[in-house]
């Protein structure tokens, strides 16, 4: 048995421990971190499947802004005293448990009818790389191959930022998201947001960038770019914008706005919905790239802020 | 060469290694908010530093390295920023207490 063998035996066994002590724990914000350190780990594991792009992703959403939603949660939950009032009956309990012991059961029955082979396209993948002029394969599946699925995966975050604006009160509609936050001028943390922004815009265009040839994309650089700018409104340095800006609005759809018109140029041109032809590929997909992580960047930093909460005269 | 350059990693790594360890022992035993946190930037600062010092001779280009550096020097900077914050937190509950 290799080093790295026992390695993986170590890290799998810490993440199912780590799991379930996160469900089992009864402490809302003691779960909250654990399922943020969780999240580091599955990290770690995908790094070791090799699938660095989605150990990225995996990091920057499930340990990083996932996080601090799920800790706005808890701190809200907190407040509320929401926990201690309700415990669910014996019935809802014993059903609960049921209804998850089928699921285990389910998923087990269909890891072993599993065949011993799996089917891959990733051949397939790799033969047909010519044809956008990227290297990265999981770039090319993304916008490429499988465009339309990451098409309607920002359709989707752009639907869950719209819910959350709903959910704003009707004084507060088309104001400012999250509170005004007031920082120390001279503190840490304004420090920090005036000295970590630059190299983070930096590192995050960077990982957009190189999204074309390695592990990168616009997904993963563009909640590093949200973060710098969660950073600079957490230390009071700026204020969200508010939610009823024409130019703010543009933001949000340039992404998906783009992606759908040069899909509907590839009937124009003659093939089908978002066809790209190959002379055409490289260009048509940076140019939805870089529409998308303005639109990412915008959509992860407003659904971290929250619902509007103060009207945009204020 | 080779082997001086593989000596210079195992040695830094398990020295970084050390610290975490330590830093970890500390942070488990120590009795209140500000010496866990003393424990545990000890254990950002010098045990990652030592591990990245380790793992700079196997570094396959100049570019690589001065990613790991500017890993470490992000990682200092964050760590001291956020034991800070946690330290002025701590403080500010102790004084309401």
């Amino acid at each position: 048995m290799s080093v790295s063998t026992i390695f993986e035996i170590v890290l799998a066994a810490v993440v199912l421990g780590l799991g379930i002590w996160t469900t089992a724990v009864r402490d809302t914000y003691s779960a909250t971190v654990g399922f943020v350190v969780y999240g580091l780990l599955v990290a770690l594991i995908w790094v070791r499947l090799d699938a660095v792009d989605v150990a990225l992703t995996e990091a920057a959403i499930s340990g990083g802004l996932g996080g601090v939603l799920l800790l706005g949660a808890a701190a809200r939950l907190q407040d509320a005293k929401f926990m201690a009032a309700d415990t669910p009956g014996k019935l809802a309990c014993v059903s609960a448990a049921a209804l998850s012991l089928l699921a285990v059961a389910a998923l087990m029955v269909a890891v072993f009818l599993l065949p011993d082979s799996a089917s891959t396209l990733a051949p397939a993948v790799v033969a047909n790389a010519w044809t956008t002029g990227l290297t990265n394969p999981v770039t090319n599946v993304l916008m490429a191959f499988r465009a339309m699925d990451t098409m309607l995966e920002k359709v989707v975050l752009l639907l869950a930022l719209v819910g959350v604006w709903s959910l704003a009160p009707d004084g507060a509609w088309g104001g400012h998201p999250g509170p005004r936050h007031q920082a120390d001028a001279n503190g840490v943390l304004v420090f920090l947001a005036r000295l970590l922004p630059p190299i983070g815009m930096i590192v995050g265009i960077y990982i957009f960038w190189t999204g074309a040839d390695h592990p990168g994309g616009a997904f993963q650089g563009g909640a590093i770019l949200a973060s710098m700018w969660l950073l600079a409104i957490m230390a009071g340095l700026t204020d969200t914008p508010p939610v009823n800006s024409q130019r703010l609005r543009l933001l949000l759809i340039a992404g998906p706005g783009l992606f759908l018109a040069v899909g509907l140029g590839g009937f124009w041109s003659g093939a089908a919905f978002l066809s790209y032809s190959p002379t055409l590929a490289k260009p048509l997909i940076l140019g939805i790239e870089i529409a998308m992580i303005v639109t990412i960047t915008t959509t992860l930093a407003l659904l971290l802020a929250g619902t509007p909460e103060r009207s945009a005269q204020q | 060469m080779s082997l001086a350059r593989d000596l210079i990693t195992v040695v830094a790594v398990s020295a970084g290694a050390f610290f975490f360890l330590a830093g970890t022992i500390g942070l488990l035993r120590f009795p209140d908010t500000l010496t866990r946190l003393h424990a545990l930037t000890k254990a950002d600062n010098l045990g990652l530093g030592l591990v990245m010092i380790g793992l700079l001779p196997q570094a396959a280009s100049l570019r690589e390295g001065l990613k790991l550096i500017s890993i470490w020097l992000l990682g200092l900077l964050a760590g001291a920023t956020v034991s800070q914050l946690i330290a002025r937190a701590a403080r500010g509950s102790e004084r309401a207490k």
